[in-house]
């Protein structure tokens, strides 16, 4: 587990990493993905979750992560990759022909880590619920960690899925929304209003907590923290996250612009002067 | 021999469908079941009081019980997923297309109340198109068996069949005829041998094209009769080989004709052994509300449209 200055540093070479492999075939999401780091870095490689990078598809004695907004998943194959479930080289094949690093995460090419395909919206709930619930009856104290968007709430499964962790007690469950307040068509306020998140999901009967800095890793680390003191209590437990999209590059901070645009050679050159390479690139 | 198949009473494919989950629930400690709140028209509660912690009420929200589902599958279980047709399939046609099919999840998709049969609730609930958005997913298996007895023994073989599966079944009391015979995921059953022409059919319609192949003989029509029950994976070999001997194949099912068992078996024919074809079948439309015999009768499903159509398909040979 590394210490907090260590995870800072991963963090600047996974954002190297996604800005390299949205450039590379100039195509994914950047936006979202930059947004995400700490809350991945912190996830895999600051002690949040017990896991196994020695992939088991059924995640049996350890903590498991669904990730519903599949178009980030530079981000999650970035930290997946960096923490030992892949070759980093492997990173250089994302959205390539016969690459498993596919768009959005798909189980079909056996990338270790993924557990379930997601990038229609809206589905990662319910999966997470239904291996939360296999874990009860197999007595696994495990947790199950998802992320959603929050424009991604637009979507009824979801509501349905909250609907039903609460009423089964699903309490070995920690959600956490990546609230950036952005979506495609641009601020979630002008597309489709969340209304009152929290009172949302309180009225659905969760443990409801907040993250208001999900870009500094101590603010995401204390969340974790914080969110794991309220599971087993017979509610599942909801983490509202703020983040920027596009964090730690200048011009894609804070707009949907770079939602799903790669950056020219120009560009990404410019990302790339801001990101310091701790790790070394792949 | 045709003249041996009779039927000793009726009982519903749903009947078969709960009593198999009892079955396997006893036989498998993996398997657990779902239901989107139709516990007794799916026939779940003898699984439900013999296992409670193995089962999950969703309510009414089938695209979440897909998802769970999926979760289940994830973490070893055998998920059985139980709704009527209509909400198992186009209602859910993504959730099953990503987190299941895509997502090589071994689920078992549970349909009752399929086709017109379903009867006096209506086309909204009268699902003709289900067989061909399931038969359309990469990787799933589909299955329509025509009586209780194959029901049950679909419903437990299922369980030891890794990958998705669409398992579809039906409303109504029906005439139960099957008994003794085997049932292999994949392998067509051959019910009665013969030499003018073949039938193929599936589901309710099997025991209609049963009554069909009674009536043709005793015109003088030697009909070859196999029930397809598993639709995909098709049992070409059986296809080729009794289209090869007849040279004449009708296809009976309670589906839509595009789409259905027929289009696959005309698919095959097309590729492989081009045969004088005849299907019966809904001719594209939706169902509507009435008494199931009049409804197959106004759809053209009973034994006198398969009758017709064998007659049509000997004009052709």
């Amino acid at each position: 587990m590394a210490d907090i200055q260590e995870l800072k540093k991963i963090a600047s070479q996974v954002r190297r990493d996604i800005i390299r492999m949205v450039h590379a075939p100039q195509s994914g999401h950047p936006g979202g993905s930059l947004g995400c780091v700490e809350f991945f870095t912190a996830l895999y490689m600051g002690g949040v979750m017990n896991h196994n990078s020695n992939f088991n598809m059924d995640g049996k004695n350890e903590d498991v992560f669904i990730l519903s907004n599949g178009h980030i998943s530079p981000v999650w194959y970035s930290v997946l990759a960096r923490s030992g479930y892949f070759p980093v080289a492997e990173l250089a094949t994302f959205r390539r022909l016969n690459s498993r690093l596919q768009g959005h995460p798909a189980t079909h090419e056996h990338l270790p880590g993924i557990r379930v395909a997601s990038g229609s919206l809206g589905q990662g709930l319910s999966v997470a619920i239904g291996m939360a619930l296999s874990k009860k009856l197999d007595g696994d104290k495990h947790l199950m960690y998802v992320l959603t968007g929050d424009g991604e709430l637009q979507e009824g499964q979801v509501w349905e899925a909250a609907m039903f962790a609460a009423h089964h007690k699903v309490d070995n469950l920690i959600v956490t929304v990546d609230w950036n307040g952005q979506q495609i068509d641009g601020p979630n306020e002008k597309v489709m209003s969340l209304g009152d998140l929290e009172g949302k999901w309180r009225s659905f009967g969760w443990d409801v907590m907040h993250n208001e800095n999900g870009n500094d890793m101590q603010s995401v680390l204390d969340a974790f923290a914080a969110a794991k003191t309220k599971t087993g209590q017979g509610k599942p437990v909801v983490v509202l996250m703020k983040t920027e999209m596009g964090y730690g590059v200048d011009y894609m901070v804070g707009t949907h612009d770079w939602h799903g645009k790669a950056p020219n050679d120009a560009l990404a050159e410019k990302a790339l002067a801001q990101l310091e390479e701790t790790l070394g690139d792949y | 021999m045709l003249q041996n198949i009779t039927s000793s009473g009726k009982k519903a494919t749903r009947d078969g469908f709960g009593d198999g989950l009892f079955e396997v629930a006893q036989a498998n400690p993996k398997v657990v079941a779902l239901c989107a709140d139709l516990i007794g028209s799916l026939k779940m509660e003898k699984f439900i009081e013999y296992c409670p912690e193995r089962f999950f009420q969703v309510g009414i929200a089938e695209a979440n019980m897909m998802g769970i589902a999926a979760g289940l599958a994830t973490a070893g279980k055998i998920p059985y997923t139980g709704t009527f047709a209509n909400f198992s399939t186009g209602r859910v046609y993504d959730q099953i297309r990503q987190s299941i099919a895509y997502s090589d999840k071994n689920v078992k998709i549970c349909a009752s109340h399929a086709g017109l049969t379903l009867g006096e609730d209506g086309a909204t609930h009268q699902i003709l198109e289900d067989i061909g958005l399931m038969k359309m997913l990469p990787g799933m298996t589909v299955i329509n068996p025509c009586d209780y007895n194959q029901t049950k023994l679909a419903t437990i073989a299922i369980a030891n069949h890794e990958g998705p599966v669409y398992l579809r079944f039906g409303r109504p009391a029906w005439p139960m005829f099957t008994e003794g015979m085997p049932f292999e995921i994949g392998k067509a059953l051959l019910m009665s041998e013969g030499s003018d022409v073949t039938i193929f059919a599936t589901g309710h319609l099997v025991w209609e094209a049963v009554e069909a192949a009674k009536s043709l003989a005793e015109q003088g029509i030697s009909v070859e009769l196999i029930n397809i029950h598993t639709i995909k994976p098709l049992d070409e070999a059986a296809v080729l080989a009794s289209a090869a001997k007849t040279k004449a194949v009708v296809t009976a099912e309670e589906h839509n004709y595009l789409g259905g068992m027929g289009e696959s078996i005309a698919g095959l024919l097309a590729r492989k052994l081009p045969t004088p074809m005849e299907m019966v079948a809904v001719n594209d439309s939706f169902g509507e509300s009435g008494e199931v015999p009049k409804l197959l009768e106004k759809y053209g499903l009973k034994a006198v449209n398969i009758e017709n159509a064998v007659k049509a398909v000997l004009a052709r040979k």
